[in-house]
């Protein structure tokens, strides 16, 4: 990348790619493809919470069936999006008379959008698992002797403790979506991937990488946002002694910080 | 046990050692910063268990730290048999040094045995002499090598797994101990257990022994001195635990042992300091006036009924001696308590005090009838002040207090060791 | 599409040597990157414990880097080093960082202080510490990040199909049936690289069971 000329040329082609008014217009522009990578990857992240969270809490402060939870998740990270995503694709496709949806979500939508729920799910779960199972015993244990309902106990102690690993989970799985749903414009779904495939296809390498910094810039800027939200969701008595910079929780972001061995 | 105390240990002298903290740079997650060390000065002579106690932050543990260069001092030397430790090779000072701590540091991922040897393992010895040392030391601390040596740490209790780190810290022979609250971790029970292990374990060893502990009682029960340390790194007394429950050196020191030490020091003392009474002792078949005689001519009311080899049998109360006759057995209907000269003058009040006449009487290795034990005699040792031992193990002083009795010192010397288990460990 | 069978099982019977081709190139595209990942993080987490300063901007840039997308990571790759292995090797490496970066300082930071201070007391030198005590003891979360990364590889090296066919891999079936739009590739694409993902799992714990007895003692007794 930093190659001397080379470099500075791809630099200004770069610059000239990102002020070009025809890129920031229109159905093909960035501002329409950020908006679809946008919902794609909010609509996933948003289901596989829907699913994920309740378990989680469930399994966190039962500990029962985590050990299947848990093993399931693992499962689920094993599964490779883009292998997922052509598979899923002729089977929705041929679901489709049967369930009475229109063929051409089952050629794009679908596929990505269940292939990038399933990606979002591992995160959240082990996480959700993992920040609950960390609470001190005895915090819970004195929450009972003080007479708190297991839903009081769930709620006010475990949840707000575990809060920050919980987040934690949800900047993995949205992280880990936004990135990988570039490959949705394989199925010519939009998103900014399309600028990064339809770049390999034209060989227009300014382009790629114009795709590539956008994607990069989108995932950084939202999990920069959520990593604000963690801070002040965190119980102000946790924050002590935790990095004030948002960018270093970034860091620590992608992979959950406790993965259960199992 | 032939083998003499003194066989490798060595003399460890702090020479006006300081540790200052001005700036502490801290490592994280790092244990709370040490107490600094104010020009601290004391000797520990060779063989000896010297107790550095005092309050957290008093420095006790920067002090032990220091002998083995995990700390350096700011100013000051530390002499290991004249030799100063700050000129020696680090890493060839620390083999050379045994070195316990009270989370142990077992390493997990090495089995019992394989810990045992880390250090003849570090300095090269041979594989086979490795598990020869290994199986040696384990069976010294009381674990049978061939059950717990492949046992991985893990799979031990909390007094085992001391133990083993005991043993791992003998593995060379060290010549000097440094264990710091080796005893902390383990609960009450088994920690006086192991306190009594060790005691008897340094009997035979005689290693020079430097000890930390913020538990007077383990401080007074383990030290043959003591050092108090208190706040700011400075030593409020050292000397003996006697000396240090008779005559406290400051407010602190009287404070710092408690309000109790006059009972405390009931612990530190032995049946065998008590001055030797012999006790007035009849035979079955005595004359019944004869007998009379020897009662009335005793300070204690009661005679002791013994058999042929001088053992106690029980006594006969005065009033059971008839007017004429010979003395029977069946006029003694209470048994004596017995006790022997390691029993420590707390235990023997205690059984006094439960029995029905209240004395007792010392026997030596064979049985035999030493001495006569009254609660009053406890009371007057206790009432002189510093009459007491200096140090609570010597042979030489036991064979001097002794000079009265018919058993040779080296038969007290094996009485000693042999009743040692017995005595103050009621666990076992 | 209508009346086609979603899997062709002939089709898979008469290709069975061109599976193994596949799978074995995708072994390659996974083992090569794993390997290079793990010493280079290794000798980064090493680094760490000594210097823990570095640890903070080491993870922002290697999270920075497990950002970019794979696609574009390949599609960039290309021109400068052409259709070689070289192209896949160097994202997939870059992603493993981040992973077994992080893992490997967990392992080494994992080793409890009174072991460290015992090893330093019995006068272990700061190499023999490291090698007979930190790195053993820090093998089961290094197997974790491994598995982690292995599993994570295994997923990403299918996209570089799209490139081309040069180093293959099981993702050049997903690839060719997506082009041809023939769902038994497709699917044989998805399934062998997940079937591949779980063995290689399997026995990754395995090897971890092999190199730890000391740590199933200690799962035993918790």
């Amino acid at each position: 990348m930093g190659r001397g000329t080379g470099g500075a040329r791809l630099m200004d082609t770069l610059i000239a790619w990102f002020t070009d008014p025809a890129h920031w217009d229109g159905p093909t522009g960035v501002p329409t493809r950020l908006l679809e990578h946008l919902q794609i990857s909010f609509l996933a992240v948003g289901l596989a919470t829907l699913v994920a969270l309740p378990v989680g809490l469930f399994i966190g402060h039962t500990g029962r069936f985590a050990n299947l939870a848990i093993n399931l998740a693992n499962i689920g990270r094993a599964v490779p999006s883009y292998g997922l995503m052509v598979a899923l694709l002729p089977i929705f496709l041929l679901l489709a008379p049967a369930l009475g949806y229109d063929p051409a979500l089952g050629l794009t939508f679908l596929p990505l959008f269940a292939s990038m729920t399933l990606l979002a799910i591992p995160p959240i779960l082990v996480n959700t698992y993992a920040g609950l199972r960390e609470v001190d015993r005895d915090l819970i244990e004195a929450g009972r002797g003080m007479g708190m309902r297991e839903r009081e106990i769930l709620l006010s102690i475990e949840l707000p403790i575990a809060s920050p690993i919980v987040i934690g989970g949800f900047r993995t799985a949205t992280l880990q979506v936004i990135a990988t749903a570039t490959i949705g414009a394989i199925l010519s779904y939009g998103g900014l991937g399309r600028f990064i495939i339809d770049g390999l296809a034209n060989r227009d390498y300014t382009q790629i990488f114009a795709g590539a910094i956008l994607v990069t810039g989108l995932a950084l800027g939202v999990d920069w946002i959520l990593a604000l939200m963690q801070r002040a969701l965190t119980p102000r008595a946790l924050r002590v002694a935790r990095g004030s910079r948002p960018y270093r929780e970034l860091a620590e972001a992608p992979v959950p910080a406790g993965m259960p061995n199992v | 046990m032939s083998a003499g105390p003194h066989r490798s240990a060595a003399v460890v002298e702090f020479d006006h050692v300081t540790k200052r903290y001005d700036n502490v740079e801290r490592r994280p997650g790092s244990a709370p910063p040490p107490g600094a060390v104010n020009d601290l000065s004391l000797t520990v002579p060779a063989g000896k268990i010297c107790v550095l106690v005092g309050p957290s932050g008093c420095g006790k543990t920067t002090s032990l730290k220091m002998v083995n260069r995990l700390i350096e001092p700011t100013s000051g030397k530390i002499l290991i048999d004249g030799v100063d430790a700050g000129t020696r090779d680090v890493t060839e000072l620390r083999r050379s040094i045994g070195y316990v701590i009270q989370q142990v540091g077992l390493f997990p991922h090495q089995t019992v045995a394989e810990n045992v040897a880390t250090v003849p393992r570090l300095v090269g010895w041979s594989k086979e002499r490795q598990n020869e040392r290994a199986d040696e030391l384990l069976a010294l601390i009381g674990l049978d090598p061939a059950k717990y040596g492949k046992r991985f740490p893990a799979q031990l209790s909390g007094g085992e797994r001391q133990r083993v780190g005991v043993a791992r810290a003998l593995a060379v022979d060290p010549p000097i101990m440094l264990m710091d609250e080796p005893f902390g971790a383990v609960d009450p029970i088994v920690r006086d257990r192991l306190q009594n292990e060790f005691l008897r374990l340094q009997e035979e060893l005689a290693k020079t022994i430097l000890f930390v502990t913020h538990d007077i009682d383990e401080a007074i029960k383990m030290g043959d001195l003591v050092a108090v340390f208190q706040e700011g790194g400075k030593v409020a007394q050292f000397g003996t635990p006697t000396e240090i429950l008779a005559n406290p050196a400051s407010e602190f020191v009287a404070r710092f042992v408690g309000a109790d030490r006059g009972l405390k020091r009931l612990a530190l003392s032995r049946v065998g300091d008590l001055p030797i009474l012999a006790p007035a002792s009849v035979k079955v078949g005595d004359d019944v006036a004869d007998a009379r005689k020897r009662a009335a001519a005793h300070s204690f009311p009661y005679l002791l009924l013994v058999d042929a080899a001088q053992r106690p049998l029980g006594w006969i109360a005065p009033d059971r001696i008839p007017a004429s006759g010979r003395i029977y057995d069946t006029m003694a209907d209470v048994v004596p308590p017995i006790v022997n000269r390691r029993t420590t003058l707390k235990d023997a009040l205690s059984i006094m005090l439960d029995a029905d006449v209240q004395a007792a009487i010392s026997i030596d290795r064979a049985g035999t009838a030493q001495s006569l034990i009254t609660v009053d005699d406890v009371v007057r040792l206790m009432r002189e002040g510093q009459h007491g031992p200096t140090f609570g193990i010597e042979g030489d002083e036991d064979a001097a207090a002794d000079s009265a009795g018919g058993p040779s010192a080296d038969e007290i010397g094996a009485a000693v060791s042999a009743e040692a288990a017995r005595t103050g460990d009621p666990v076992d | 599409m209508e009346g086609q069978q979603l899997i062709d099982w002939s089709w898979i019977g008469d290709h069975l040597d061109d599976i193994l081709v596949r799978t074995l190139q995708h072994l390659e595209l996974t083992i090569i990157p794993i390997v290079l990942g793990f010493i280079i993080s290794l000798i980064l987490a090493v680094w760490v414990t000594r210097q823990p300063r570095v640890y903070a901007p080491l993870t922002a840039t290697t999270g920075l880097l497990y950002t970019i997308p794979s696609i574009a990571a390949f599609a960039f790759l290309r021109p400068i080093f052409g259709l070689s292995l070289i192209t896949a090797i160097i994202p997939l490496t870059t992603y493993t960082l981040l992973i077994l970066v992080r893992n490997n300082v967990a392992g080494l930071q994992s080793v409890p202080a009174d072991v460290l201070e015992a090893a330093e007391g019995m006068g272990y030198t700061r190499a023999q510490r490291l090698r007979r005590v930190e790195l053993p003891l820090a093998v089961p979360l290094m197997i974790t990040g491994i598995r982690l990364a292995v599993v994570t590889t295994i997923g990403l090296a299918t996209v570089a199909s799209i490139l081309g066919d040069s180093f293959g891999g099981l993702g050049q079936f997903i690839t060719e049936g997506l082009q041809t739009f023939f769902p038994t590739k497709m699917i044989l694409g998805g399934a062998m690289s997940v079937i591949l993902a779980f063995v290689s799992d399997f026995l990754l714990i395995r090897v971890e069971h092999r190199l730890t007895p000391w740590a199933a003692a200690r799962a035993a007794r918790a």
